[in-house]
């Protein structure tokens, strides 16, 4: 096994608009290693969310090919697609996209209904731990509209990582939330980072890609700069440096 | 996903809208509903009418002359009724499958106890129409066979008539007259009750035929019918064909047409014929509104799939597979109209039995009516589930979680 785990060559995605074609990706070349974590920045229209929908097996691209842990995407039929989805690939949407009136518990436990072999009691363990990691097991049977848009998000990235993805897609994951709870989200990912899960993070703002590795800037279609970053920020001493009287929300 | 998961799913999703659930099977629930109670009191008259003819005896077969021909041999020949007494007797040995039978001579006449009147048609028979007739005494007894040999003055009576001529139950042995002709009450008939036709089964009089063609006989040549009981339903069209031929037979110049040979299975196909015809307009009118029901759910879950277009694309995205999408659809459809028939079913057989009790009908919730109707409610769930289901599955995953 490689340390190599998305590999993509020259990878070009087409919209077809009526007459206009709009060149989305045009000729992608990147790798990403085990472990990463990495922040896609770029302005609105510069492609970095169709590449991530690319690389999340979302959707498929019009030429170029893909390999995701050694799997060659692009010869992949739809269904096996959605098992790869569901066992390899964590998503985190910016606006949470949580099940209304299903628990904390029910959403997390969504992706494991999709897995044939596992018991109900298999389930709820697992997705009790998930939402463990992102400190939410004491919410687990409250619902959406009970939970404040930070635990909402935290919800989402227990229902991310029930299934032990080996990458984990995170687009504008602080795109609805305010400065301190963008950090506390932040810090989460960063937890996960350190127990070894590759995490992109797909974002146009700087503040943000400073608390990633590595940091891929998009500009129309193309990758323009592609660096790690050395002055990587630590979001659990960000948020200490906060005013204390706002902490009292948790 | 397993089967389980899925009808939890489904079910959830129906939990969460509990009035849009409710609306939607009200189609199904009517439906199912109106087809439970139109097959009950179908099968109801049904039963009734069967019942009743069961009653009238046990595989019986009646022939009789007809009376135009009567006339025309009257004419010809001369031979006056086609049906004689010896015929009886000749059937009795040579027809094969009667287990009973008798001659019926009917007169007319006024009975006459103390003061008080009662005009009826008598049945001259012989005992073995008891049998025939399925006839039981409440009290006294039938016409022994040495009675019937001498032409003894015997009467029975229906529970109608002796009721009315001797109010306080005290007929039998009493002695009272018919056409002036003294007889003796002998026994009194159990009640049989209304007839389908409204008729009354308990109004006749029966005596011995040997007295009346011997003393109640009128100016005309007396009309003899024949009452045979087959040994078996099966017998029934061969001891119906022998007996003809045998008639036909003894009266070279007559046709087919010259007697009327009826059985009950006749009378009792025309009754389920008229009343299975009834049933089935009544049924199919039912069964239109099962499909407008079945249209409202579709059109509730083409509704409920634009509505949750975001929850498909999600679940697609953390691993829903097409089908999974499309069973779990099918499933909120499959479960709307099951549940919409079985709470269907069961207002229907309320309903059967309060219009059964209001009207005094008799009501049959049968088990082939309930399975029927539900398994065609589970069939239209996935008739016009299968539409939107697809539709769901068939959704592009990046326009689904876009959607707006």
């Amino acid at each position: 096994m490689s340390n190599i785990l998305i590999e993509v060559r020259d990878l070009v995605k087409t919209y077809e608009m009526g007459e206009i074609k709009v060149h989305a990706l045009q000729g992608i070349d990147l790798a990403i290693k085990k472990g990463e974590f990495i922040s896609i920045m770029g302005m609105s229209g510069s492609g970095k969310t169709t590449l991530m929908n690319i690389l999340g097996c979302l959707d498929k691209p019009t030429s170029g090919s893909y390999k995701l842990d050694d799997v060659k995407i692009e010869d992949i039929r739809q269904d096996d697609l959605a098992d790869i989805r569901n066992q390899k690939i964590g998503f985190v949407f910016q606006s949470f996209y949580l099940l209304s009136r299903t628990s904390a518990l029910e959403n997390v436990e969504l992706p494991l209904l999709y897995r044939k072999e596992l018991k109900r009691k298999e389930r709820i363990e697992m997705a009790k731990d998930a939402l463990e990691t992102v400190q939410m097991s004491k919410r687990l049977d409250h619902y959406p509209n009970q939970l404040s848009g930070g635990q909402q998000q935290r919800v989402a990235i227990a229902r991310a990582i029930v299934n032990n993805p080996v990458i984990l897609f995170a687009d504008e994951p602080t795109g609805n939330l305010d400065s301190k709870t963008s950090l506390e989200i932040i810090n989460v990912f960063q937890e996960l980072h350190k127990k070894g899960i590759t995490i992109i993070i797909v974002t146009h703002e700087p503040e943000i890609a400073q608390f990633t590795e590595r940091i891929i800037t998009f500009s129309d279609g193309k990758i323009v700069n592609d660096q790690p970053n050395n002055s990587m920020l630590n979001a659990g001493i960000a948020l200490k440096k906060l005013p204390q009287a706002r902490d009292e929300e948790e | 996903m397993l089967i389980f998961e899925i009808l939890s799913v489904a079910l959830k999703s129906l939990i969460k809208n509990k009035v849009r659930t409710l609306l939607t099977m009200l189609g199904i629930i009517i439906g199912v509903g109106a087809v439970i109670t139109m097959l009950a009191i179908g099968e109801g008259a049904k039963r009734l009418v069967e019942s009743e003819i069961a009653s009238m005896g046990t595989n019986v077969v009646t022939v009789s002359s007809n009376s135009n021909s009567r006339t025309a041999v009257r004419q010809e020949a001369g031979t006056g009724n086609a049906i004689r007494l010896e015929d009886i007797s000749q059937i009795r040995k040579q027809v094969q499958g009667v287990n009973y039978i008798s001659p019926v001579v009917t007169t007319w006449g006024r009975l006459r106890a103390g003061s008080k009147n009662w005009r009826t048609r008598a049945y001259g028979v012989n005992s073995e129409y008891f049998f025939i007739r399925n006839y039981e005494v409440s009290d006294g007894q039938f016409f022994s066979t040495t009675q019937i040999q001498s032409g003894a003055k015997a009467m029975v009576l229906g529970k109608t008539v002796a009721d009315y001529l001797f109010p306080d139950g005290d007929a039998v042995g009493q002695r009272i007259t018919i056409r002036n002709v003294p007889v003796e009450i002998v026994g009194v008939l159990a009640e049989k009750g209304q007839s389908a036709v409204g008729g009354d089964l308990d109004d006749v009089v029966l005596i011995p035929y040997t007295t009346v063609l011997a003393r109640l006989r009128g100016w005309r040549e007396p009309q003899i019918s024949i009452n045979v009981s087959a040994i078996s339903k099966e017998m029934i069209p061969v001891v119906k064909e022998e007996i003809l031929q045998l008639l036909l037979l003894k009266n070279k110049t007559l046709s087919e047409d010259s007697f009327i040979v009826n059985s009950q299975t006749d009378l009792a196909n025309m009754a389920n014929n008229v009343s299975s015809t009834i049933t089935l307009l009544l049924s199919s009118i039912a069964g239109i509104s099962l499909i407008v029901g079945g249209i409202g759910i579709m059109n509730i879950m083409l509704v409920s799939v634009t509505e949750r277009i975001k929850e498909i694309g999600l679940r697609m995205a953390v691993g829903a597979k097409k089908k999974d999408v499309l069973r779990q659809f099918i499933f909120e459809a499959i479960f709307l109209s099951g549940l919409g028939g079985i709470i269907g079913i069961i207002l229907g057989a309320v309903v059967a039995k309060v219009v059964g009790n209001m009207m005094n009908w008799s009501v049959e919730i049968t088990t082939w009516s309930v399975l029927l109707s539900f398994s065609f409610s589970a069939i239209i769930g996935i008739f016009f589930g299968w539409y939107p289901a697809r539709k769901a599955a068939n959704l592009n995953l990046i326009d689904a979680l876009r959607y707006e």
